[in-house]
């Protein structure tokens, strides 16, 4: 008897029945609208028949443009998500005053905050400026494809795998209740046995498996692969931003896969770095975690950065005012990044002398910050400003991003912090510069390159109406919240005594749901510009007067990018062979030198996910099995020496020739 | 791969272009250089646990009880010599002789195999006086700390394992090549991480 | 990633550094006496000052650092366009900060908050 137990608990571990949470009706309305959902794609994929097409296309691609435009909708759905646990927080917090208790239970609520924080930092934010890196940079820099292609496709699985793992929690056990970055000793094995820690730990690692490993391949790409003359000070700004993220990728990430060992060892080993007793210190899990986050905080933003350097020397039809000041303003702030962790917990006790050093060094990370503005207006002075979409989203992103600086600053005054800190003033904050920063600039992004991917642009009207919903719906959400910081409400309550803030929680609710109308807005125009695709056409490759190498490309671009690779002389390449009445050759083609697809990517990220899965639940036997079968996949796949082919030169003709016929069409 | 890098005064659109196919240099090598940086941070995170937690013994074992410097330092020769193997095979690869690459990294694979032997030994003891991972935050950071590079030579190992099968179907091709380098980096890497560790945990644990 | 033959000659030289013989066995010989001579201040108490000993045996391991990363790693400044040598000053230069960073603040916060442990257990 006792021996069917152990084998039970050997393959099963701790998972039972009990762990699916059939008792609570959110939950399960949840799980059956996913299912219904998820039927409903899985079938119209079988019935349209495009398996093949999806598993040989894009699963397997090792194309980075396919890679990207996966990371893209990775983040989009994953948006969706986060914005569901978002506005859940938002309807119970405008409810939960006096005897109202809200209709989430405390521990569900929990979740659900640290569910939100992770997907949107992880899973949402990661994902799009991976996304867009993927896509943008081999093609501004003249490149057929990024340095190691293969890792490209892994990359994005073990992101996938990650992102796989944490919504898998929603219904099979639970997640963390401990906030985003799961401070111990109350995520240590005494105060969280539950699995919602290990969900997080295991998703978070095996992600961060895939985030290294792009940050790597990114690096490489961009100082080996860069076109001929393209000298440093010849690269678009955007690859100047993303060169910083994933030097910032290597340098932090690193850390955070330590401290996230380090945490499994006290909860699985029992050892103890950051318990109570036995000489444990949990401070110093705060500290190693923020060596990792404020680096990861310009991971985000740094190639946002970028992408409003591109769109507004594009919308104002000059040259970027100030390129080298923006090169070294970003180096600067990629240096400066790691010394200013300090200021995440100057609360803590590290006394005068340590925080006034960390709270002088987040203020001078402001000045070249503040330099990068005062050259997007330089850039706009006296330019023929063209006020489409991106350009609104440009403009929202300044004011609301200065706004979030500043406030930012306001905290890095210690004294300051020790009032504000953990208060939802900070919540303001982060969401201020975040959604100002990080999510305007992806929905800019997406609509400046969105003809560049599809071929067709996106309905202006959408667009406009997705832009002010979000513009007024965060300034709705997020101002009360600053009101209610300095009243002194700390975050992450869920449930309020005095009713005279009451108020202040359903103007912010309003905002969330204005927020969400934004949302549907830009769904609805990716369905509407889809109809209208024939109306919105791009033959040119060029919608906007581009400046930039991937302006100079069909769009879509060819799965070689480039027939011949460009030679550069400056830093608007594309804007100078325009200049020069540039003329496409259409003889003396090459075969072009491609690697092949590979399924090994998503079976390398499935057993790792399986794998993930195993040791979360404690069944030994899987966690032993699949990391047996992670090792042999991997080995086996170093086998495979024959990984290139060559796109021979008639078919290279052949869609040089389609793209010059439908571009002479239009421009006649 | 020279070119000019001024504008032509009347350029035509192949000033714009290059003719030829373009070969882009492999980035293999300073890829794996750029993980092996990565690598070295982890370290970083694990050495600043462990300085922090230096003396966090709670009322248990310290290390200056406990280590047995002539292990240490035979362990420290083990590592030391499968360096200087590893680079004898390199020099039999750059002569091209596919045995003596071999044979040298199959000793270089002995003396990794030695060192793990002697660590795991090491540690088997510790727990047997008492000193697990367990015992107090000094520990855990210790075998932590200790333990990560010595999972990073099982992988090496498991690595050099694969190489040698690796070069045996194929030989010395460019490939295979690249590969050794890439071993050689790692191997050598490890090396100066221990140099870290038997200094800072070893030696000045042992003085008290 | 992939095997090209028919470039394999051109690829030859520009991938990888060339050692030498005399190059390990100088590195070798240089990690022998860097590693005996740190283990024989340690093991025979040689220093009376346990500080100027702890001095001496980190110079020891910096110097032995540096022999390995000139003579079994190959570093120099032009490897790889010297992209090599930039992103290890830059990993060295994040490594210090972690490091000492780490323990500045991790010091002042045990000194001020759990001063009775500031002494150690032993």
């Amino acid at each position: 008897m006792s021996e069917q137990f152990e084998l039970s608990k050997l393959i099963f571990g701790r998972l039972s029945w009990d762990s699916i949470p059939l008792h609570d009706p959110i939950l399960l309305a949840t799980f059956i609208v996913v299912v219904i959902g998820g039927g409903a794609i899985v079938g119209a994929l079988t019935y349209y028949n495009v398996w093949g097409y999806l598993w040989r296309e894009w699963i397997t691609s090792i194309d980075h443009k396919r890679i990207g435009v996966m990371y893209m909708i990775l983040g989009i759905v994953m948006l969706l998500r986060g914005f569901a646990d978002a506005i859940m927080m938002r309807i119970h917090q405008a409810m939960a005053f006096g005897d109202a208790t809200g209709y989430l239970p405390p521990h569900h609520y929990d979740q659900i905050f640290t569910a939100h924080g992770v997907i949107m930092i992880f899973f949402v934010a990661m994902p799009f400026v991976v996304g867009l890196m993927n896509y943008i940079v081999p093609l501004q820099i003249g490149a057929r494809d990024v340095a190691f292609p293969f890792l490209n496709n892994l990359s994005f699985w073990m992101t996938a795998a990650g992102a796989g793992l944490v919504m898998a929690s929603l219904f099979i056990g639970e997640f963390a209740k401990s906030g985003w970055l799961a401070y111990p000793p109350l995520t240590g094995i005494l105060q969280s046995p539950g699995v919602g820690v290990d969900y997080y730990i295991w998703s978070l690692q095996i992600a961060g498996v895939g985030t290294l490993l792009s940050g790597i391949n990114f690096v490489v790409t961009i100082v080996k692969m860069r076109a001929p003359g393209m000298t440093m000070m010849k690269m678009p700004v955007f690859v100047w931003t993303a060169l910083c993220t994933n030097i910032l990728i290597v340098a932090a990430f690193p850390v955070l896969t330590a401290v996230m060992t380090l945490l499994s060892l006290d909860r699985y080993l029992g050892m103890n770095f950051f318990t109570n007793d036995l000489g444990g210190n949990a401070m110093m899990y705060v500290n190693l975690i923020w060596i990792w986050g404020h680096p990861e905080v310009y991971i985000l933003i740094l190639p946002i950065f970028g992408v409003f350097s591109e769109i507004v020397s594009t919308y104002s039809g000059k040259r970027l005012f100030g390129y080298s000041s923006m090169v070294y303003a970003t180096l600067v702030i990629t240096i400066l990044s790691y010394l200013v962790w300090l200021h995440h917990f100057f609360t803590m006790g590290s006394g005068a002398t340590v925080n006034s050093f960390f709270g002088i060094t987040t203020m001078i990370i402001s000045i070249p910050t503040g330099a990068k503005i005062f050259n997007w207006l330089f850039t706009m002075y006296r330019g023929r400003i063209v006020f489409d979409v991106p350009m609104l989203w440009t403009v929202g992103f300044m004011i609301t991003f200065v706004v979030g600086g500043m406030t930012g600053v306001l905290l890095a005054v210690p004294p300051a912090d020790f009032v504000l800190h953990n208060s939802l003033f900070l919540i303001a904050h982060f969401h201020n510069v975040i959604i100002g920063g990080v999510v305007f600039g992806t929905f800019a992004a997406i609509t400046y390159w969105y003809p560049k991917v599809t071929g067709y642009k996106l309905d202006p009207f959408w667009g406009k109406a997705s832009f002010w919903c979000w513009f007024i719906g965060f300034y709705l959400a997020f101002m009360p919240l600053y009101l209610l910081g300095f009243m002194g409400v700390t975050r992450r309550m869920s449930h309020f005594d005095d009713p005279s803030i009451q108020i202040w929680f359903q103007i912010a609710l309003g905002g969330a749901i204005l927020i969400g109308i934004g949302i549907a807005c830009f769904l609805i125009q990716l369905y509407v510009s889809y109809k209208k695709r024939d109306s919105l056409r791009d033959e040119t490759g060029d919608p906007w007067n581009g400046r930039t190498l991937e302006w100079s490309t069909s769009s879509p671009p060819p799965q070689y990018n480039f027939a011949f690779t460009p030679r550069v002389y400056d830093n608007d390449a594309w804007w100078q062979m325009k200049a020069n009445g540039f003329v496409r050759p259409s003889t003396g083609f090459m075969p072009i030198h491609m690697p092949k697809n590979t399924a090994a990517g998503i079976v390398v990220a499935g057993i790792s996910a399986v794998f993930g899965f195993a040791m979360i639940w404690h069944m030994w036997l899987l966690g032993g099995l699949s990391f047996a079968a992670l090792l042999i996949a991997i080995i086996v796949h170093t086998f495979n020496y024959k990984r290139d082919y060559y796109i021979p030169v008639e078919e290279v003709e052949k869609v040089e020739a389609e793209f010059e016929a439908k571009r002479n069409e239009v421009l006649a | 791969m020279s070119h000019s890098t001024a504008l032509p005064a009347a350029p035509d659109s192949f000033d714009f272009l290059v003719r030829e196919e373009h070969h882009v240099a492999n980035g293999t090598l300073l890829g794996f250089w750029l993980y092996l940086m990565s690598d070295c941070l982890i370290f970083a995170a694990l050495f600043a646990t462990y300085s922090v937690l230096s003396q966090s013994y709670a009322g248990g074992p310290t290390g200056a009880e406990l280590f047995d410097l002539p292990l240490v330092a035979l362990n420290t020769s083990f590592l030391l010599f499968s360096s200087i193997t590893y680079g004898f095979a390199m020099l039999q690869m750059q002569q091209g002789k596919l045995k003596g690459t071999m044979i040298w990294l199959a000793i270089t694979g002995v003396f990794g195999a030695a060192f793990l032997g002697l660590e795991l030994f090491e540690f088997y003891h510790l727990i047997h006086e008492g000193a697990g991972p367990q015992r107090s935050a000094y520990w855990s950071a210790f075998f932590t700390l200790v333990g990560t590079h010595g999972l990073h030579v099982t992988f090496g190992i498991i690595w050099l394992a694969t190489l040698l099968i690796q070069l045996r179907k194929h030989g010395i091709t460019v490939a295979n090549r690249r590969r050794l380098f890439c071993l050689s980096m790692f191997w050598h890497f490890l090396d100066v991480v221990w140099i870290g560790v038997f200094t800072i945990v070893y030696l000045m644990g042992s003085m008290s | 990633m992939s095997e090209h033959n028919q470039h394999s000659l051109d690829h030859h030289n520009d991938e990888g550094p060339h050692s030498t013989f005399s190059g390990y066995m100088i590195g070798f010989m240089a990690s022998v006496i860097l590693t005996a001579i740190p283990f024989w201040l340690v093991m025979a108490d040689v220093l009376s000052s346990r500080n100027a000993t702890v001095v001496v045996i980190l110079g020891f391991a910096l110097v032995q650092i540096l022999v390995h990363m000139v003579y079994f790693l190959h570093m120099n400044f032009h490897s790889e366009g010297g992209w090599n040598m930039l992103s290890l000053i830059f990993t060295l230069v994040l490594l210090f900060i972690t490091l000492a960073g780490s323990l500045w603040v991790m010091y002042h916060m045990n000194a001020n908050m759990m001063p009775g442990m500031m002494t150690g257990s032993s």
